[in-house]
């Protein structure tokens, strides 16, 4: 028996270490709490994420389903001790750092540590033992691809990483600037940081999708639990009990009164000192809940005797959204050809491997707020209404997020954590499960989707008609967005002289629907991409001619009536697949004739487009650069980057503005009391708005120096240690720092730039300038599909991309990989269902085994409104993924998949039917259509 | 209280004087207390010396039930294991191969768990422990239904016993999941398939996991693929009917008819995988 008290005796990262903690915790919870090494991460405490990968006698296993007592007299291992304690330690680290392999960060000490394990042993590893020994990590932002490489090139010569000239960072390949703390592990995400004193929360939530409850005495139960220091429901709120992303449908209660609207939702919070709120059993929590039927369905909701979710709000729907242009009826009564579907999406979860985690501090009658999120000033904005403070005794300190793609846009701990801390006046954390954070975060809304589309003889679209009901769940979150941004975007990247999209955003009594990658128009893709492929087949084109032949020009209007005039790179995007086409179908058609009936290949297109900021609303980002006496540059930049780089790519933009080295640069925030807002990290406009506010602010604060050494436009400025030389031609002047006069932020110069990017109002028929830039882009994917099994699998995908400009080529690729593989898994294997699959073995992403190659193909179709040219990349990624992967499982056994996830049951059912249809009906279709 | 027996004696007395929960590798331990508060008494097997190793004696091979997935796959097994070393690959994750051991696969009684359909296959039995006797049942009678088995008070399952009469038997394993690496069967199907001197069949076993509540054999199969010549290929022997004493489920992985198609096909693949025939890639 081992003596507590005694503790545990075991080597840590090469030195004896001996801790007094409970033989039974959780490895990985005595390391980051007893033994203060964060850098091993938690993401599920089930063994499904590796996040918490460590090495026990140089063997990778999950921390988390270790128990302190079973390492007694073992080594081990975690990142941080990863250079001194593997002898491949140190390169994978640079070699991560150098190929982008690190995104969020929050998955790489467990990739790190496993891919030791492996190259330790085996120095030549291939990628066939790289996928095996990094199968058991997930990934959600990279794609695994270059972590594979990263990998890979260990064996190979370390990699020279030089910082680009001054003037020459934009276009660079330039390792994430943040990137060294997410390769050791030092990097602070949401659940890693707090004060020692601070008590843990943990929420009472419905087991029900819809249940009415009562509170038993709650008194009597705090007092029976010792450590327990008090509960908090709904009648604890100071403000208003009530938060929302959009102020006007704010309507989602800190804790529900009286009647919780769906499972996971919460109505009391308990609050007590770590070690009793780890052992505590909330089985026993004293409320009573009364089962009601709930709206469960799309069909439900929609009902004509349905229930209301939220007076108010008739026929349970939320709002719609209608874009319309010319005469649909009319041209699709005319159309030569014309092809219609039904299509269906799920619930799908963002799954950042982060869950949601943080802290909040009172100080007088202030209160700070760390957590993950991507919305610093939002957060700071509804906390103060549901504290009933202004927003300026708010401060919200954003910590590393380990991934984000929308989830952590709504409010999700802060409110819980602020409204304790306000009260008991002492520090209060909170770290989501990984059940909790599935249950209880927003998700992508499923559809269900209605479109006719028609074509003419000679090529041409002539028009769309689509109607898309989208799934809010219970509240509004981001559903007025959704059912806004797809009408407009149902289109596709085409010129429709006739169109009309209307949407619906309706209420169930499940999750609430949010914002994920994309607002509802990867859904609307999958639909309107496989409408259009079924409309090249009648047509009789080849199915990338057919979309070159309908791309929009710049010259054309949008089906707002916006004729973008410049930065339109769909056609180039689509030329570029031209040769991968020709050759992937060759390639498919050689497998498919070399006689194997058991499995079929196939390729498949998709293209999309997508407005960069928010849809005709102000959305601002303003800079603020200053130059210290000590000729420090200080970059105040507000955008969080959740891994996507815009830490990285700000500071590239600002330095050439700048002309400046990005050495030169320090950056602070995001930090609502340090950095201006930049706005939230969505709608893929950190690169486009914060990244043009940042090169305006570089270009005046350039000036604001010239001005000073009286030194033309073409002058060069060195920052030195207190002082700057300008250097005009033979004449140089320089700048003593320490002797000019300082503002109230202690800078020598300081300027501020705001950019808000210039879009219009949209009429009742949704026409108008919705956003200043879109992106543009074409998927293609190749894949082969088990005929028995309805397995498949993705090959390849070539991406091409219309960035505007690649400001940093290997992070756009990140993006692009990244969004590809959500793509996959949208398509593939990933549906939310709620209550059944709220854990990541029941729920799954896609792992380093079924993500193939991606080719990134990067356009580069300036758009004048973006910094050098550049728009965002980070939803446009993911937008064309599933449906190519859609078309090609069409192309490869000619069978629609009209129902997302593609799973084996799903494409083996369907192919079953058309076997059935087949021997009904003899047809030729499928040889016709396959030869063509 | 967490107790660390040394010895599997040690561990018996422990478990009968104390209760409490068995954790050896943690990997079905840990992932069932999320958000539940932790047992009061746990007894770890991790170092209890007996529950390691691999013996070959006479007639049986013993595997004792302490042994980890990776430990299965780095060890030197007669062919007939090359089945269980594929399902060993298949379990969860590198970091799941290196702490989950059989004894954990078998007593958590998962209807998908990897290790049993290649262990009916090797006609395995269990050795379950107790202070006054050991006592040996067959796995098929061992594992009772979905999270249940025969384990009695008090017993700890010691080791694994293979007959070695087929040693030199063929085996496969083959599992179809919605996605590759750590994942949760759909469902999976073991082969062992022994010829004859005279070049027929002289004995099949076929287990299908993930299909019913408790992974089976199809005796029927197995019996009419007794005596094909090595010139047939075994799949074409595999009837629709033999699945008969499955029963799969609907569940958020895939259909109960989708589980039958793939079954029979997998079972197919599976025979002829074992049988060596050149498979359709």
């Amino acid at each position: 028996m081992l003596d507590v008290q005694k503790g545990t005796s075991f080597e840590l990262n090469g030195k004896p270490v001996r801790v007094v903690a409970p033989p039974f915790q959780r490895l990985s919870e005595v390391l980051r709490d007893e033994l203060g090494l964060q850098g091993t991460k938690v993401g599920c405490d089930a063994g499904d994420c590796g996040a918490c990968t460590v090495l026990i006698d140089g063997m990778a296993v999950c921390s988390c389903l270790t128990a302190l007592g079973q390492v007694e007299g073992q080594s081990v291992v975690t990142v941080e001790g990863m250079e001194v304690a593997t002898k491949s330690g140190r390169r994978l680290k640079e070699s991560f750092l150098a190929h982008g392999a690190a995104q969020c960060g929050i998955c790489t000490p467990g990739m790190l540590v496993a891919s030791a394990a492996l190259l330790d042993t085996t120095p030549d590893a291939d990628e066939a033992a790289v996928m095996d020994a990094i199968g058991g990590v997930l990934c959600r932002c990279t794609g695994y691809r270059k972590i594979i490489a990263a990998i890979l090139a260990v064996a190979e010569a370390p990699p020279a990483m030089l910082q680009p000239m001054a003037g020459a960072a934009v276009g660079a390949r330039v390792p994430r600037l943040d990137g060294a703390r997410k390769v050791d592990g030092s990097d602070v995400f949401g659940a890693d940081e707090h004060p020692a004193d601070a008590l843990v929360a943990r929420a009472i939530r419905s087991p029900h999708h819809r249940a009415g409850f009562q509170f038993g005495d709650i008194g009597s139960w705090v007092a029976a639990q010792p450590g327990v220091t008090r509960v908090f429901t709904a009648a604890d709120v100071p403000g208003r009990n009530a938060f929302g992303v959009i102020p006007p449908f704010a309507d989602q209660p800190v804790f529900a009164v009286a009647q919780a609207r769906f499972k996971g939702e919460a109505v009391a919070l308990v609050v007590g000192d770590a070690e009793a709120m780890a052992g505590l059993d909330l089985d026993d929590f004293p409320v009573i809940w009364d089962e009601r039927p709930p709206l469960d369905t799309i069909d439900a909701s929609l009902a004509s005797d349905a229930e209301l979710v939220h007076e108010g709000r008739a026929g349970n729907v939320l709002t719609r959204g209608r874009v319309q242009r010319g005469d649909i009826e009319a041209a699709l009564a005319a159309a030569d050809f014309i092809v219609e579907g039904e299509f269906e999406t799920g619930f799908v979860a963002h799954v950042p491997i982060e869950p949601e985690a943080g802290f909040a501090l009172r100080t007088g009658e202030r209160i700070t707020v760390a957590a993950c999120t991507q919305a610093p000033h939002m957060d700071r904005d509804d906390v103060a209404g549901i504290l009933g403070i202004a927003p300026e005794a708010v401060r919200i300190l954003p910590t590393a997020v380990g991934g984000g793609f929308g989830a952590k846009l709504d409010l999700s701990i802060q409110p819980f954590i602020a409204i304790a801390a306000w009260h008991l006046r002492r520090p209060v954390r909170m770290v989501y499960s990984r059940p909790e954070s599935m249950r209880s975060t927003t998700k992508r809304h499923p559809a269900l989707i209605r479109a006719r589309a028609g074509a003419n003889r000679d090529g041409k679209l002539v028009g769309l008609d689509f109607s898309g009901d989208f799934n809010s769940g219970a509240y509004a979150s981001w559903g007025p967005t959704v059912a806004n941004r797809v009408p407009i975007h149902a289109s596709g990247p085409y010129y429709l002289p006739h169109y009309r999209a209307q949407t619906r955003a309706l209420h169930t009594h499940l999750v609430p629907a949010g914002a994920f990658r994309g607002f509802g128009v990867p859904q609307s893709t999958i639909a309107v991409e496989q409408l259009y492929d079924e409309l090249a087949d009648k047509v009789g084109l080849d199915r990338l001619e057919f979309r070159i032949a309908n791309a929009l020009r710049s010259d054309q209007p949008t089906v707002t009536g916006q004729v973008l005039g410049e930065g339109v790179g769909i056609h180039a995007c689509f030329e570029a697949l031209r040769a991968h086409w020709r050759r992937a179908r060759a390639d498919a058609a050689a497998f498919n004739a070399g006689g194997s009936d058991a499995h079929r290949r196939g390729v498949g297109l998709a293209g999309m487009w997508y407005g960069c900021g928010n849809t005709s609303l102000p959305n601002p980002s303003t800079i603020r650069v200053g130059v210290k006496r000590d000729g420090r540059l200080v970059l105040h930049q507000g955008a969080v980057d959740i891994g996507q780089g815009s830490n990285t790519v700000v500071t590239q933009i600002i330095a050439d503005a700048l002309g400046a080295p990005l050495a030169a640069f320090d950056l602070v925030g995001a930090d609502t009391d340090l950095t201006p807002d930049c706005g939230k990290t969505s709608a893929s406009r950190q690169t486009f708005v914060t990244g043009k506010a940042a090169q305006l602010a570089g270009e005046r604060l350039r000036a604001d120096i010239l001005r000073l050494a009286n030194a033309g436009r073409g002058a060069r400025i060195d920052f030195a240690p207190g002082r700057l030389t300008v250097t005009e031609g033979e004449a140089v002047r320089t700048i003593d720092l320490a002797t000019r006069p300082v503002d109230a932020h202690d800078y020598v110069f300081c300027t501020e730039a705001t950019f808000d990017p210039p879009t219009s109002p949209l009429d009742a028929d949704g026409q108008g300038d919705p956003y200043a830039i879109y992106g543009f882009g074409a998927h293609m994917a190749e894949v082969e599909v088990d005929l028995a099994l309805g397995t498949v699998k993705v090959l390849k995908i070539t991406a091409a991309h219309d960035v505007g400009r690649a400001i940093n080529p290997t992070l756009i690729e990140g993006q692009i990989e990244g969004g590809a593989a959500q793509g996959l898994g949208l398509a593939l294997m990933e549906e939310y269902v709620p209550g059944r699959t709220e854990n990541l073995h029941d729920y799954l992403i896609p792992t380093v085994g079924d993500m193939p190659p991606v080719e990134s193909i990067l356009i580069e179709d300036a758009s004048p409104a973006g910094p050098f040219g550049a728009k965002g990349i980070g939803e446009q990624a993911l937008i064309p993924t599933a449906p190519a992967i859609l078309n090609a499982i069409f192309d490869a056994t000619g069978v629609r998949i009209r129902r997302v996830p593609a799973t084996p049951d799903r494409v083996r059912a369907a192919l079953q039917d058309s076997l059935y249809r087949a021997e009904s009906y003899p047809s030729h279709e499928r040889r016709a259509e396959r030869s063509s | 209280m967490f107790l660390q027996p040394r010895t599997l004696q040690e561990a018996v007395e422990l478990f009968a004087t104390h209760g409490g929960m068995l954790v050896a590798g943690g990997t079905d331990v840990f992932p069932a207390l999320v958000e539940r508060p932790p047992p009061a008494t746990v007894i770890d097997l991790s170092r209890v010396a007996d529950l390691k190793g691999i013996r070959f004696a006479a007639d049986h091979t013993r595997i004792a039930g302490g042994t980890t997935w990776s430990e299965i796959i780095a060890a030197d097994l007669p062919p007939a294991f090359d089945g269980l070393k594929a399902a060993a690959r298949e379990v969860g994750s590198v970091q799941i191969q290196n702490r989950g051991t059989l004894a954990g696969n078998l007593c958590n009684a998962s209807p998908a768990a990897d290790g049993v359909p290649p262990l009916l296959a090797l006609d395995a039995a269990v050795e379950l422990a107790s202070p006054s006797a050991t006592r040996r049942l067959r796995l098929a009678e061992f594992i009772l239904g979905n999270r249940r088995t025969a384990l009695q008070p008090g017993e700890i399952l010691s080791a694994v016993l293979i007959p070695r009469e087929w040693d030199q038997a063929r085996s496969a394993f083959l599992k179809l999941a919605g996605r590759r690496y750590l994942v949760i069967s759909i469902v999976m199907v073991a082969a062992t398939v022994a010829y004859g001197a005279d070049g027929a069949v002289c004995a099949a076993r076929i287990a299908v996991g993930s299909a019913s509540e408790v992974a089976c054999r199809l005796p029927a199969l197995e019996q009419r693929l007794v005596g094909a010549s090595s010139a047939i290929r075994l799949s074409s022997l595999v009837a629709p009917d033999d699945l008969a004493v499955l029963s799969p489920i609907d569940d958020v992985r895939a259909s109960a008819v989708y589980r039958r198609t793939a079954v029979l096909e997998l079972v197919g693949r599976a025979v002829d995988l074992a049988a060596g025939a050149v498979i359709d890639a």
